[in-house]
């Protein structure tokens, strides 16, 4: 039990430094591509952007609202397939191609997600894992959208805003994620503040003293899962635009809602910026042990990021954002 | 303003609630007793819709409220605490309060207002900021009170309120329960400590394994044969 005199008091953006470290890491992320100009350097960043848009939406259906959801990729194939089967059928501009994997994913939410959001416990993450197997062995024998070998996107070179397509620089590539992984911190930011997001702890917390309390349980539980899949489908859609090829083994598979799962545990679950920390230091990794094995490597990134989760999880439950809460904590006591 | 009727419920072989018939009449506060395993908190679970009886009906405001969701039944008016205490231990005491407050206000700072409010009422103001993992028991307990009032029910099922409290507490836990009834909230009271409830009731239903043995007037309760057998035994009966 914990006494009255422990120190269960909430961190406050203001114990945690107030605004300055946030305006700085703002600055910092502006002018990064013009001071680091390497390609890799600026590819490793988009990345981050990208797995951390879509880690931010699993971070609201798990780490606020509770719902471990496996099935992530799912959101993201989608995103990926809409644009590029619109343009690449079609011509239609990628940003349209974008708002209808939005909406397709949607839909796919709420059809995945009524009946089984009913289920508790252990039981929606078994769900979500095996329709997100379905959902690729679908893919790979959809001819129609390419198969197992999915879908070249045309390169063109003209106007590369309505292409989404920047063959020479990263730079714009780099700020339209940044853009977006913003508007997904600043989401959650504001459904942190809000009813929703009350609504969101309060059923992780205790379902059925939430429900006692006038919380819909289904009602709110379904819109989580719809923002998430909102977030993994434009994270998606960028995914597609910077790489121009895809296939179901690279938008829907279950390593990929694996991954997403991991970036959030290892960052902190449940706090906003618990999915860009994660992603940040999880990519890298990645990126590492690829260069550096080559064909040879196989699964040394996914050993790393395990023996960082196992630690993580014994010494700091809530995360490196929970470490960091926990430093500057240390930090104010020693001042104070 | 309740209505019981005729509820039964059975877990497997195991006959919960049998046939439990009683009214509560506007403003008083209705006491439930009976030993562990009699049904009480069954009874509670059924007429907030976290069981669905096996038959029978529960009529709230002259309409059944049978199949209606737990939610959907907090929002016509009841509201509970549980005897296995749920606060959200990872949110602040007054975030907690404010859960209650936000299906009637549509601000934060408003629900943040009155959350006050209610967690002067129960003597917690000074813990607002705190999670709720870090409270002692007597604290949550006045959470859970003060978290279920910010729902404004018009009847509040209390589920041992000052059970596992120490005895200091007790009289402040029972202070509040009074001034409840006198803002007008009716109450019904799941309540071991006979000398609380019967300080406090109007009327109290006396439950024996799933059975209602007795209903009446505390004093007519207190002589009852059968409820003085089910909880000391036939011999001092």
């Amino acid at each position: 039990m914990v006494t009255e005199g422990s120190d269960t008091r909430i961190v406050t953006p203001r114990r945690l430094g107030g605004r300055i470290p946030l305006i700085l890491l703002s600055v910092a992320a502006l002018v990064f591509p013009w001071v680091f100009e390497d390609a890799h350097t600026q590819h490793v960043l988009i990345m981050i952007f990208i797995y951390g848009l879509m880690a931010l939406g699993w971070n609201i259906i798990a780490g606020y609202c509770g719902q471990i959801s496996l099935g992530q990729a799912i959101f993201f194939g989608i995103g990926a397939y809409s644009t590029s089967f619109l343009f690449a059928n079609f011509g239609i501009t990628p940003w349209i191609g974008m708002l209808f994997g939005v909406a397709v994913s949607l839909v796919v939410a709420v059809g995945i997600g009524l009946p089984t959001l009913r289920l508790r416990g252990h039981y929606f993450a078994i769900a979500t894992l095996v329709i997100g197997e379905i959902t690729q062995t679908i893919f790979i024998n959809w001819e129609y959208v390419g198969g197992a070998t999915g879908i070249w996107i045309p390169i063109v070179w003209d106007d590369p805003w309505y292409t989404f397509q920047f063959h020479d620089s990263k730079i714009p590539t780099y700020y339209i994620g940044l853009a977006f992984l913003t508007g997904g911190l600043a989401f959650t930011y504001w459904m942190e503040r809000s009813k929703l997001g009350l609504y969101f702890r309060a059923i992780r917390d205790e379902p059925d003293a939430a429900s006692s309390l006038g919380v819909n349980l289904g009602r709110y539980k379904l819109l989580a899962f719809m923002i998430a899949a909102t977030f993994a489908s434009l994270a998606g859609s960028q995914f597609a635009q910077y790489i121009l090829v895809i296939d179901p083994d690279t938008v829907f598979p279950l390593l990929l809602s694996i991954l997403i799962v991991l970036m959030t545990m290892l960052g902190g679950l449940g706090q906003i910026w618990g999915p860009v920390v994660g992603a940040a230091v999880l990519l890298p990794i990645s990126e590492a042990t690829r260069i550096y094995f080559g064909g040879q490597g196989g699964a040394e990134d996914l050993m790393i990021y395990g023996f960082l989760i196992v630690i993580i999880s014994v010494f700091y439950p809530r995360g490196l954002f929970g470490l960091i809460e926990r430093l500057i904590k240390r930090r104010d006591n020693a001042g104070s | 303003m309740l209505a019981v009727n005729y509820l039964n419920k059975s877990f497997g072989g195991l006959q919960a609630n049998q046939n439990i018939n009683f009214e509560v009449a506007e403003g008083e506060i209705l006491g439930v007793i009976g030993p562990n395993g009699a049904g009480k908190s069954t009874l509670f679970d059924l007429v907030t819709g976290f069981e669905k009886p096996d038959s029978g009906d529960v009529l709230f405001l002259g309409k059944s409220i049978l199949g209606l969701r737990p939610d959907q039944i907090n929002r016509l008016g009841i509201g509970r605490t549980f005897q296995k205490l749920k606060p959200f231990p990872q949110m602040t005491v007054e975030e907690n309060v404010m859960v209650g407050l936000m299906q009637h206000v549509s601000q934060m700072n408003e629900a943040r207002e009155e959350a006050h409010r209610y967690l002067e009422f129960v003597g917690l103001i000074d813990k607002m900021s705190v999670y709720a993992h870090g409270l002692s028991t007597g604290q949550r307990k006045r959470l859970e009170l003060a978290r279920a009032m910010a729902s404004r029910p018009k009847l509040l099922l209390l589920d041992e309120v000052t059970g596992g409290v120490d005895q200091k507490t007790v009289p402040e836990l029972v202070s509040l329960v009074e001034r409840l009834r006198t803002e007008g909230t009716t109450v019904v009271l799941i309540e071991h400590n006979m000398k609380v409830l019967m300080s406090l009731a109007d009327h109290v239903v006396a439950l024996h394994l799933g059975q209602q043995i007795a209903y009446g007037r505390p004093q007519e309760i207190q002589a009852h044969k059968q409820v003085i057998e089910s909880y000391l035994g036939a011999s001092y009966a």
